[in-house]
């Protein structure tokens, strides 16, 4: 059985159900219903057509589970009527679901998990697992978002930066369970990079390619935290690596530069470098001058101030820092790391160590705790 | 899309407004107390904010190695002095303010007189997972 097909064909069956006038959250449970119909059916009686097959088979369901009700016999009726299948766009379809997973109406996290379910295909319980919270409480939240959507019409033109956004939060999620959510974000970055022409989606998928290239160097077999300059780099996949590099030249080439195309710039310098010594810090400053023109985001400037530290001498990176709000997050780890490049020891270790208390998460805080006692054991008590 | 901890103590909390003993409300102050406590369960299960949620009893030990070959040290008798956990409700929420509004909720929980006991609740977020993008010492 082809899960991986499976799961690639999904938005699209549901896409043309929607369009041919299911209601959503009808149109996903048939789409379920055919998958799973699909699974118990393919290993012995393989489908020559697998998307015709699933359309058939879910709007065969959707039209028994309509009927069953006869609460919905108006609509029934109205179905009935307007059933006209023939070969459907499919490209807009799927590019529509990705518009409706996402709308702004949606919390992020209701977003996240619909575009998992509907677009992904991922079962409620691989969800669940991977945001690591009660199936019921996942059922609940992807029932509610479809709800919130049920009244979006399909026809609207949708926003694309919302679908990034929600695409790049799958990425950042990290992983658990059984599904690999930073994949799970590339395959259906991918998919939408297909059936849209659009620099910014190239651009996501550029960046989540070049940091994903990176991703088995950046933690040690302990979980432990490897920062860039240490890392392994015969560890990281120069396949991905090349693909991110041409996926983001194509992009730029075509002068309509944003924030996801600026990142995996930077990205793509680190990744360039065959030794952190060799990173050229002067273009990655000029990246991070870019990114401050397109976003007020804080930590494009905090970013900033480590590559003005790299390119500049760590005064100059200093003297950045010091122009930005010391509450940012990761401000106080910026500050330790330039004192220390600067040879105040004293300083950078109370920073770290005051920098690892306010850490988000656990890998950065040991690491950071790990930079302190680094330079407390240098140093006589 | 973070987890917070909302800690209910026993002791060791600020004092609430409503600062009654449970032992001294009615049977039906209680029993609406824990009726509020499991609507409001059942409410975050519904927006799908509910992860876990459990109560403890109220005597706990600390206990400590005691050495090799020794068996454990438990201190029994000093537990006046201790912060103790009633409970906790995990919540897993889009924001820091959604997280502060729910453990305002929270405190309403009615108690003696069928009064919001106002009682102060602990908010913690968890760790979460390392983000790929974000920062360039990764």
């Amino acid at each position: 059985m082809n899960e991986a097909l499976l799961r690639s064909l999904t938005p699209n069956v549901l896409g043309i159900l929607v369009r041919r006038g299911a209601d959503f959250a009808a149109a996903e449970d048939a789409v379920q219903d055919a998958l799973i119909e699909a699974v118990r059916v393919w290993p012995a009686d393989p489908p020559r057509d697998a998307k015709g097959w699933l359309v058939t088979v879910a709007w065969r369901k959707f039209l028994d589970a309509t009927r069953a009700d006869t609460a919905r016999r108006r609509r029934e009726d109205l179905v009935d009527e307007e059933q006209a299948p023939g070969p459907a766009p499919s490209a807009d379809d799927t590019l529509q679901l990705y518009f409706l997973c996402a709308h702004p109406s949606l919390t992020p996290s209701s977003a996240v998990a619909l575009t998992l379910r509907a677009v992904g295909g991922l079962t409620t319980r691989q969800i669940a697992q991977a945001y690591l919270v009660p199936e019921a409480t996942m059922a609940q939240r992807i029932s509610r978002a479809k709800r919130t959507v049920s009244d979006v019409r399909f026809d609207q033109p949708g926003d694309v930066a919302t679908v990034l956004r929600v695409l790049y939060l799958v990425f950042n999620e990290g992983y658990s369970g059984d599904v690999d959510l930073a994949a799970e974000a590339i395959r259906l970055t991918r998919q939408l990079a297909a059936v849209i022409d659009h620099p910014e989606v190239a651009g996501l998928l550029a960046l989540m390619l070049l940091h994903h290239a990176r991703r088995a160097a950046r933690t040690a077999p302990d979980g432990s935290l490897v920062p860039l300059a240490e890392q392994d780099r015969g560890r990281w996949d120069t396949t991905l690596i090349a693909e991110g590099v041409e996926i983001l030249q194509a992009a730029l080439a075509r002068d309509r530069l944003g924030e996801f195309q600026a990142q995996a710039a930077v990205a793509a310098l680190h990744a360039d470098a065959p030794t952190a010594e060799e990173t050229d810090w002067v273009q990655i400053v000029e990246w991070y001058d870019e990114l401050a023109g397109l976003t007020d985001n804080p930590v494009v400037r905090l970013n900033r101030a480590v590559a003005v530290g790299e390119a500049d001498g760590p005064r100059a990176g200093l003297a950045a820092l010091a122009a930005l709000d010391d509450s940012l997050p990761r401000h106080t780890a910026v500050a330790a790391y330039l004192h220390e490049r600067d040879g105040d020891l004293t300083t950078a270790a109370r920073l770290y160590a005051e920098a690892a208390q306010k850490a988000p998460n656990l890998a950065e805080r040991n690491h950071l705790t790990r930079q302190a006692a680094r330079l407390n054991t240098r140093r006589p008590r | 899309m973070a987890k917070y901890l909302l800690l209910k103590h026993y002791r060791g909390a600020p004092a609430a407004v409503n600062d009654v003993p449970m032992d001294q409300w009615t049977p039906e102050e209680i029993s609406a107390h824990v009726q509020y406590m499991n609507d409001f369960a059942a409410r975050l299960e519904k927006s799908g904010e509910f992860v876990d949620s459990k109560a403890l009893a109220p005597e706990g030990t600390f206990v400590q190695y005691g050495g090799e070959g020794r068996p454990p040290v438990t201190d029994g008798p000093f537990a006046e002095t201790k912060d103790l956990i009633a409970g906790w409700m995990i919540i897993d929420v889009d924001s820091y303010e959604r997280a502060v509004e729910l453990a305002g909720e929270l405190s309403a929980a009615p108690g003696a007189g069928g009064k919001p006991i106002h009682e102060w609740l602990e908010l913690r977020p968890f760790y979460s997972a390392p983000t790929a993008t974000e920062c360039t010492w990764k």
